[in-house]
């Protein structure tokens, strides 16, 4: 099939953008990136994404597809022939990659987020608390999921992969922030391993932002009171 | 072997009657169990350790979460059968993103409906319309969000229009005049033969409405 028109509207620290970034990378399917300007909405935004007005968005030929886990299957479905596929094949197993990819982003990052807006010392040691036991929620479901192999997936990165691996630099900086390492070799040894081998993946390199940057830019959205 | 088919529910929960229609469609045959949510079951805490919540469908000793979630899963399993969802990848990203509407957008102000009175209750109400709007808007003059067929979506929307008649009894407010296709559209599919053997009827239901909302003490 010839490289159809595929743009994506998105920014780069988004951990919802890298998702179908990473996707297309998988797929190796050319697209042209549109960044937006942090604090303003482009007028293609608004028109492609009317109900949210939030990116990522896909287009298509010039078709909007919106929310990034449904463009991942979107882009899993299209390109099916290229590349590996981002869901398992049996219906079992595509329906945990769903379920845990809900979890993380109703509970688990819901938590990772109100750490940087946490206020004092009780409100971050109990956001903390809270993220390490989703954590351990997540290590059982590497182990069922991966089936011994690498991956979420399986031998290759796929849409549970893509779901977690995402917010793998904004946990870093949320790391940097609490002085505490949420993500724990010592409780969690399999998805501390599994995100080392999801930052080193070509499709995920090019797209991952480096933290130090992605901290200057969290100083920016979030304020922190002086000490 | 036969498949072993149990899903755990709790007979007016607008989340677990998409299950049933789910299954319904597809014709599987299923053992239904009534949970009590006040004393959930051992095996309800076993499958379903994350949310501890109705409904789990249980197939061949395998769990499986969250309402359309498993609606997705019925599809795929028992795909020789009433598609639920469209074959054409564009259409399944639309019917995904607009079933993840319904459930961000209906889910907080619909509980809020019959949780709450006075000034929150009429927050709610006007949130919950405008919701209902945009999805009409979406519907167009379709029969159903599926098209010429009842699908994901309308799975998705007919547990909330179980729930219309006392949501409208219990904050005193009418639907259709804001929204007279959805209405039509929602008539038409709760005579669906899945839903009439799903669904209780709304008078019981919103007699456990009545009852819900004394607990909060509204």
């Amino acid at each position: 099939m010839a490289s159809s028109d595929v743009k994506l509207i998105g920014a780069w620290a988004s951990p919802f953008v890298m998702r179908p970034r990473i996707a297309l990378n998988l797929k190796s399917v050319p697209y042209e990136f549109l960044q937006e300007t942090f604090g303003s909405k482009s007028e293609l935004l608004l028109k492609s994404n009317p109900v949210h007005k939030k990116i990522p968005v896909l287009l298509h030929a010039d078709k909007p597809v919106c929310e990034s886990n449904i463009i991942v299957e979107y882009i899993d479905d299209t390109w099916s022939s290229s590349g590996p596929s981002l869901l398992p094949s049996d219906p079992y197993d595509r329906a945990m990659a769903r379920f845990w990819a809900a979890y993380i982003d109703e509970k688990w990052f819901v938590v990772l987020r109100s750490f940087l807006k946490a206020g004092g010392e009780e409100e971050k040691k109990s956001v903390i608390a809270q993220l390490e036991e989703g954590n351990a929620f997540l290590e059982k479901a590497f182990i069922d999921c991966s089936k011994g192999k690498p991956f979420f997936n399986g031998d290759n990165i796929g849409y549970l992969d893509i779901a977690l691996g995402c917010f793998l630099a904004w946990l870093r900086v949320t790391e940097l922030a609490a002085s505490h390492k949420i993500l724990d070799e010592a409780k969690t040894p399999s998805l501390s391993k599994w995100a080392e081998n999801f930052c080193n993946d070509p499709a995920v390199k090019p797209v991952m932002p480096e933290t130090a940057k992605l901290a200057e830019f969290a100083k920016k959205i979030f304020p922190r009171p002086e000490a | 072997m036969a498949d072993k088919v149990i899903l755990l529910d709790f007979w007016p929960s607008p989340f677990g009657v998409r299950a049933r229609i789910a299954l319904r469609e597809k014709g599987v045959e299923f053992e239904y169990r009534e949970e009590n949510l006040r004393d959930k079951s051992p095996l309800l805490l076993q499958m379903n350790p994350v949310y501890k919540k109705i409904p789990v469908l249980i197939h061949n000793g395998k769990p499986v979460c969250e309402s359309m979630n498993v609606v997705q899963y019925i599809d795929e399993v028992w795909s020789d059968k009433n598609p639920i969802l469209p074959s054409d990848p564009y259409q399944r990203a639309q019917a995904r993103f607009w079933v993840d509407f319904v459930d961000t957008k209906l889910y907080e102000p619909a509980d809020k409906i019959w949780q709450t009175k006075g000034e929150e209750q009429e927050t709610a109400k006007k949130e919950y319309i405008e919701a209902l709007k945009i999805l009409e808007s979406e519907l167009g003059d379709k029969p159903y969000f599926g098209g010429d067929t009842f699908g994901f979506v309308d799975i998705a929307m007919t547990g909330y229009y179980s729930w219309f008649e006392a949501s409208e009894k219990l904050a005193n407010f009418s639907i259709e005049p804001e929204c007279p296709t959805l209405m039509a559209s929602a008539k038409r599919c709760l005579q669906r033969e899945s839903v009439v053997k799903s669904l209780h009827d709304s008078e019981k239901i919103l007699a456990f409405a009545y009852k819900i909302r004394k607990i909060y003490c509204v």
